[in-house]
């Protein structure tokens, strides 16, 4: 058992900013926008970061896809405590068309190289709210997974994950290898502070190309168009329920 | 952590509330007695939790938590990654390369990111930047919109009457260019990284730190993980110092660190008090038939009143869209407490000269900043043992030409020129640990920001005569335009804006229209546009001297102008859950940064400090 961590990390616009779309409705404006690490993939780190400071695990990589600002994502990673980085290089055309089937597959050839005993992600991206890596990349090494995880302890060679569900809280033991996505209250992510930055500046982030992994990142998704969601309209108020049984009828829902 | 961002700000709030009871974090409501001036039996909520009101060696709860602070040692620290700290660090850089010397230059900035926190204009004068990185075309400076048309006017209710710019008005744009500041800030920060400065965004100077001889040792980042209560949280971590043997201070207007500083080495015993204005800002983007690139419009006149300074901009950009920025400027020596700048730029928008350039368009962004005007007069000492200040912070802004940008970037190299002999000797006589460096001071005094200033420094007080802004303009057509501004007198300012204020009692509430939602709009849906945000288990970072002043002196006395100057809707007196009485609430997550509230609370009683790093607006190229 390598004791290895792969934690996936994304850039994403930051969630308290204002989105605006582009005038051609191709996509979002994300020049100059403020990004910051996708919440729930720091909740990914500090769990990994965790289980290293249990000492169940030895060491933990974080990966992010993108252009040369993931490095900065990465960087964050390493202040909270990743051993080493790793920046897979997607640019321009391809980054615009990069999905949860391209980061899946990178993930598992990754996994594959660094002999990964665990990979720990977000359950969600806060930009495309897609939940599909984890579980895609899951498939793509037939490993079993751990979604939506609340709770992550190992047991052995066994992970017990306790996992959000509709219904409650579901706990399950599945084998390592495994991936594991993480949700809003596996744990509280520590703060990055500032000599943790300067330190995670000595730490090493190697840069890949996804043709060296072996990875093809045509996508199967062409995006036509993006729109704002249609503004709410005012809503009207009637008297009595005659008035309502009319209006209702006007509109012809009724 | 949140999920998803489809949620709307208030659903964030009611999701952080909740995931705060989850976590046990909801603070007590605790009950102080009040003080004892005052004759009331009503005991006041508490508000401020803050450290700095209320310390932490005394705490209980602070018993046994860990307060060492990790220390690092460099140069040169700069406290601000604004136009004046970016340019002293790139010229402190430029001269060790240029000698090959090695130098530490590490620069804070409580921004996530170089230029986040910057709001200006912006009719750039490109002078210091020619001298700082002359071949800034090169290098693909965001300078791309050269001013074409220079309009100003006075406008009335329904009019407008033009006012021609004769060559030798400081209002003259020929020569300068409309910048988008916040994008000329980052491109200045990827400057100074490539110079080999190291900077650290996200991070806030939340304290001076001095050695045993009273000099100044270096800055202290901010703790985090304190929570609303002030209490220590399980991710409580103590900020970092950095120890430097100079320490420059450009924090920008009225920048909280310089004003601790004012009163420990004293730096303003021999000037006037500062005096300010508020600018408002809105990024908008418009119909292209009405788009005229490098167009300047200023005016002055409605909808302030003669004796309101202020006045409007609105600047055409040139940058592949049809993007406007424009905005008002309202002094905040006004007298009236139930004025509100907010409300006064939204109502401005409808004038008949400006409303049809932004009928058809929408807006993408807002904020808003506190500005100086005091000029040459309130400039403070600039020196101290151990540091010195630059930029807004003591204040260089050429108040009638309303730029700021180029004297700021000159006191920042100034610095940097003066200071660099010493932190690079190898062995420097010196009195005190941190390095004194007087030199500064007297290099600004001979250089063209001194005459600069000297020459402008009688306009704005200019204005404070019964015809007010029109006795200003006669002034200013007389004194600056014929004469040069050689007058022998300095005509002084009328003290601190703080106490401009009348009674409510003696003044008239304005009647601001309501917004209609296509030119105006409400504050709340404004404030969300400036992409501000906190961490919401934190103290509130407007601390109160004195939890009760605000309901027994701010809104007795001045019917709570808070609720009217803050930009962005921090301050809000509620009805208290017992039904009788107000309080004060502060809704510290909205703040932009402004200042203002520090500047221009009548009981001075609020003290802006910094909140985690990484807080505050998100501005993108303001």
């Amino acid at each position: 058992m390598s004791g290895r961590v792969l934690v996936g990390v994304k850039r994403v616009i930051d969630y308290a900013v204002k989105i605006r779309v582009k005038p051609d409705n191709s996509g979002v404006v994300t020049d100059g926008v403020k990004h910051s690490m996708n919440p729930f993939c720091e909740i990914a780190v500090e769990e990994a970061v965790k289980l290293k400071e249990k000492k169940l695990i030895k060491e933990v990589v974080a990966v992010s896809c993108g252009p040369q600002q993931a490095q900065e994502t990465i960087r964050t990673a390493l202040a909270m405590g990743a051993d080493r980085g790793i920046h897979v290089q997607v640019t321009g055309k391809d980054y615009e068309t990069l999905g949860p089937l391209q980061v899946s597959k990178i993930l598992a050839a990754l996994a594959k190289k660094e002999d990964a005993q665990l990979i720990i992600l977000g359950k969600q991206a806060i930009d495309d709210d897609c939940n599909q890596t984890g579980q895609m990349t899951a498939a793509l090494l037939d490993w079993p997974q751990g979604t939506f995880a609340s709770e992550v302890s190992m047991e052995g060679d066994k992970l017990k994950v306790v996992r959000e569900i509709d219904g409650g809280l579901e706990m399950i033991k599945i084998n390592t290898p495994a991936v594991v996505s993480a949700d809003l209250r596996l744990n509280t992510p520590r703060y990055a502070t500032l000599p943790n930055i300067m330190k995670a500046k000595k730490k090493k982030i190697a840069n890949v190309n996804p043709a060296d992994l072996g990875v093809d990142l045509t996508s199967r998704v062409e995006i036509l168009r993006v729109d704002e969601p249609p503004q709410r309209q005012a809503g009207v108020k009637v008297e009595t329920v005659d008035d309502l049984v009319g209006k209702l009828k006007d509109t012809g829902r009724i | 952590m949140l999920p998803a961002s489809r949620y709307s700000t208030k659903a964030h709030r009611c999701l952080r509330a909740l995931k705060t009871a989850q976590t046990e974090h909801v603070s007590p409501q605790l009950y102080t007695t009040l003080h004892r001036r005052a004759c009331s039996s009503v005991s006041t909520p508490r508000i401020t939790t803050h450290y700095t009101i209320h310390p932490r060696e005394k705490d209980p709860r602070w018993e046994g938590i860990e307060m060492e602070r990790f220390a690092d040692e460099a140069d040169v620290v700069i406290v601000g990654g604004g136009p004046a700290g970016l340019s002293a660090a790139i010229r402190l850089k430029q001269l060790a390369n240029e000698q090959e010397k090695e130098l530490r230059v590490c620069l804070v900035e409580k921004a996530s990111q170089i230029g986040a926190h910057t709001l200006s204009g912006a009719c750039l004068e490109p002078s210091s930047l020619n001298e700082l990185i002359p071949d800034w075309k090169e290098r693909g400076a965001p300078l791309n919109t050269p001013v074409t048309e220079d309009v100003f006017s006075i406008l009335t209710e329904k009019y407008r009457i033009p006012v021609p710019i004769l060559p030798g008005l400081p209002m003259v744009n020929h020569g300068n260019y409309i910048v988008r500041l916040g994008n000329f800030v980052r491109w200045l920060g990827e400057q100074a990284e490539e110079l080999g400065v190291e900077l650290y965004p996200g991070y806030a100077a939340s304290e001076v730190l001095f050695h045993e001889d009273g000099s100044v040792k270096g800055v202290a980042t901010n703790d985090v993980g304190i929570a609303k209560d002030g209490s220590p949280k399980d991710v409580f971590e103590r900020g970092m110092e950095l120890h430097a043997k100079v320490t420059i201070f450009g924090e920008g207007c009225h920048g909280h660190l310089a004003k601790q500083l004012y009163k420990h080495f004293n730096l303003r015993e021999n000037c006037e008090p500062q005096t300010y204005a508020i600018g408002l800002k809105e990024v908008w983007m418009i119909d292209e038939k009405k788009w005229r690139p490098g167009r300047v419009e200023h005016s002055v006149g409605w909808p302030l009143n003669r004796n309101t300074y202020g006045g409007s901009f609105l600047y055409h950009l040139n940058e592949g869209e049809p993007l406007v920025a424009l905005g008002l400027v309202v002094g905040l020596d006004y007298t009236n407490p139930y004025l509100s700048p907010f409300r006064e730029f939204q109502r401005w928008k409808h004038h008949p000269f400006v409303a049809p350039t932004l009928e058809g368009g929408h807006r993408i962004a807002y904020g808003a900043r506190a500005l100086n005007e005091g000029g040459l007069q309130s400039i403070p000492k600039l020196t101290f043992p151990g540091g010195l200040l630059i930029g807004c912070s003591p204040g260089f802004m050429n108040v009638p030409k309303i730029k700021g940008t180029h004297t700021a970037m000159k006191s920042g190299m100034l610095a940097a020129e003066t200071i660099f002999a010493k932190v690079t000797a190898e062995d420097v006589e010196s009195e005190t640990a941190g390095l004194h460096v007087p030199e500064y001071a007297e290099a600004l005094k001979s250089s063209w920001v001194w005459k600069e200033l000297h020459a402008v420094r009688n306009i704005r007080p200019s204005f404070h005569n019964y015809f007010g802004l029109y006795g200003g303009m006669i002034y200013t057509g007389i004194f600056y335009w014929i004469f040069r501004g050689k007058e022998p007198w300095t005509l002084k300012h009328c003290g601190l804006d703080a106490h401009q204020l009348k009674p409510a009692k003696d003044c008239t509430p304005i009647e601001y229209p309501k917004p209609d939602g296509k030119i105006s709009f409400d504050l709340l849906s404004s404030v969300a546009l400036s992409g501000t945000n906190h961490e919401g288990d934190q103290p509130p970072h407007l601390t109160l001297k004195d939890d009760s002043v605000p309901v027994n002196r701010n809104l007795a006395v001045f019917d709570g102008p808070e609720q009217r100057f803050c930009p962005a809707g921090v301050y809000e007196y509620v009805p208290l859950e017992s039904g009788d009485g107000m309080r004060l609430q502060i809704n510290a997550q909205n703040c932009v940064h402004c200042k203002t509230c520090d500047i221009k609370d009548p009981s001075q009683n609020i003290n802006w400090v910094v909140p985690e790093g990484g807080g505050g607006p998100a501005y993108n190229g303001m």
